[in-house]
C-alpha cells in the first residue's frame, strides 16, 4: 500500500514530469495566460492520461510490441477527440481560447511517456495512480505558472480583482510583458531553479568547470 | 504571401511563442551538428504535411465533402486528429524509404532525426493552426515551408548558444535545463520584436 501511495505522491515535486524530465512543456506554457485556461487544460490533461492509462495497462497482455505505438496513439487520440468534442458542447467559449492545444494533448509526451514507461509492464491499479500523480505534478507547474502570469499581467486571479488597479482608483499598473511568451519561459526556468536549489539532488552536473587561480597555479 | 511567410518565420515562430515542440527543442539542443540536421528535418517534413494534410482535410473531412456521393450531411472533421497523425506518420516511413532508395547521403544524414519528428508537436500544430485559421492551399504551402524555417532556425540558433554556455560559470541549480528555459526566454524576447515592429 505504502508503495502505491508513492506512485501518486512522487510526481508531485521530487520526480515532477515538467521540471525533472521535461516532459510535456510543448501545450503546458501557451495555456497559461490565465489560471482558467491553466485548470481547464490541467483537468483535460489528467483526464485523458488517467483514462489511457488504465486502458493501456488493462490490454497489456494482449498488445503485440511490434505495433504498440500504433495502438497507444490510437488509444490517446480517441480519448482527446472525445475530450474535445465534451469542451466544444459544454464549454464552448473555454474551448475557443485553448484553440489547439487541447487536440495538441495527443503528442503530449507526457501522456504517450507515462504510457510507455509505466502502463505498458504494470497492473491496472498502480497504472491509474502514476497516472493520476503524474497528471497532478503537470498541474501545480501549470497553475503556478498560471496564478504568476494572471495575478502579475492583469492583476486578478479567475477573474477576480486582487490587485486594485490604476485605472480603478488603485495602485497597481499591469505588467504585460506577463501576458507575452517570454514571461513563462522565464518563469519556468527560475521554477526549475528554485526547485533544484531546494533539492540539490536534480541539479545537472555541469560538462566543464572553471578552475580558480590556485588550481590552474597547482596544475 | 510574402507577409504571410515572413510572420511564420518570426513573428508567430511555432517554437519561440507558441511553444510548439519545446520538449524536442530543449532535449536535442546540445550539438550544433545535430540541431541542424533536426532543424532541415522539420523544413521538409512540415513542408509536405501542412499542404497534404490541407487536401486531407478538405477532400475527405470538411462538412459536405462527400456531397459527390450523395451523403452531403456527413461532417468527418471530428476525426482530423487521428488523421493528421496517421498522415504524419505514414509520410515520415514514405519519406524515409525514399530518401533510403534515391538520396542515400541525405537519408544517413538525416535517418535519426526524420522518426523523431513524428511525435514534434510542432508538426501537427501545423496543421491544426492550419485548419483553424482556415488557410487555402497556396497559403498552406507558404505557411508549412516558413513555420518550418522557423522552428530550424530557433533551433539552430539555440544550439549555437548552448554550445557557448558550457563553459560558463552558471549556479547550480540552474546549471542545464533552467538555464536552457531562461534562454529560450530571452531568445523569444528578441523575436516578440518583429511582432512590436509589424503590428498597426
Amino acid at each position: 500500500m505504502k508503495q502505491a501511495y508513492a506512485h501518486l505522491t512522487d510526481p508531485l515535486i521530487k520526480a515532477n514530469p515538467i521540471t525533472l524530465h521535461i516532459l510535456g512543456i510543448c501545450s503546458a506554457l501557451a495555456v497559461t495566460t490565465s489560471v482558467s485556461t491553466a485548470l481547464t487544460m490541467s483537468a483535460a490533461l489528467t483526464v485523458v492520461l488517467v483514462l489511457s492509462s488504465a486502458m493501456i495497462s488493462a490490454i497489456r497482455h494482449h498488445m503485440p510490441t511490434a505495433i504498440r505505438l500504433i495502438v497507444q496513439i490510437t488509444i490517446i487520440a480517441s480519448l482527446v477527440i472525445v475530450m474535445d468534442l465534451f469542451l466544444r458542447a459544454f464549454a464552448f467559449e473555454m474551448s475557443k481560447r485553448l484553440s489547439i492545444f487541447v487536440g495538441l494533448i495527443v503528442t503530449n509526451c507526457l501522456v504517450l511517456g507515462r504510457a510507455e514507461a509505466f502502463a505498458r509492464r504494470n497492473p491496472v491499479w498502480p497504472s491509474v495512480l502514476d497516472a493520476l500523480g503524474n497528471g497532478l505534478g503537470y498541474s501545480i507547474v501549470l497553475l503556478t505558472v498560471g496564478t504568476i502570469r494572471e495575478l502579475f499581467g492583469v492583476g486578478t486571479l479567475l477573474g477576480y480583482e486582487i490587485l486594485p488597479l490604476v485605472e480603478n482608483g488603485g495602485w497597481f499598473r499591469p505588467m504585460h510583458v506577463m501576458l507575452l511568451a517570454p514571461s513563462a519561459f522565464f518563469i519556468v526556468g527560475f521554477l526549475v531553479w528554485v526547485i533544484r536549489s531546494l533539492r540539490p539532488e536534480q541539479a545537472e552536473t555541469p560538462e566543464f568547470r572553471i578552475l580558480s587561480h590556485d588550481e590552474t597555479a597547482q596544475s | 504571401m510574402s507577409d504571410l511567410f515572413l510572420s511564420s518565420i518570426f513573428e508567430q515562430n511555432l517554437a519561440l511563442s507558441f511553444f510548439l515542440g519545446i520538449c524536442t527543442f530543449l532535449a536535442v539542443s546540445q550539438k550544433f551538428e545535430t540541431a541542424f540536421g533536426l532543424g532541415i528535418a522539420m523544413i521538409v517534413v512540415q513542408a509536405i504535411s501542412v499542404p497534404l494534410n490541407h487536401l486531407i482535410y478538405q477532400g475527405l473531412l470538411v462538412e459536405g465533402a462527400w456531397a459527390w456521393a450523395g451523403l452531403p450531411e456527413i461532417d468527418l472533421s471530428f476525426l482530423k486528429l487521428l488523421s493528421f497523425i496517421a498522415v504524419i506518420a505514414a509520410m515520415v516511413q514514405i519519406l524515409e524509404m525514399l530518401l533510403n532508395r534515391f538520396v542515400p547521403a541525405l537519408y544517413y544524414a538525416l535517418g535519426i532525426y526524420l522518426p523523431l519528428v513524428t511525435v514534434n508537436c510542432a508538426i501537427l500544430g501545423g496543421s491544426l493552426f492550419m485548419v483553424e485559421r482556415q488557410y487555402s492551399f497556396s497559403e498552406s504551402v507558404v505557411y508549412g515551408f516558413g513555420s518550418g524555417i522557423g522552428w530550424a532556425l530557433a533551433i539552430v540558433t539555440f544550439a549555437a548558444i548552448r554550445e557557448r554556455l558550457k563553459y560558463s560559470d552558471i549556479p547550480a541549480g540552474l546549471q542545464g535545463l533552467g538555464m536552457a528555459f531562461v534562454v529560450t526566454g530571452l531568445m523569444s524576447l528578441g523575436f516578440s520584436a518583429f511582432a512590436a515592429g509589424g503590428a498597426p
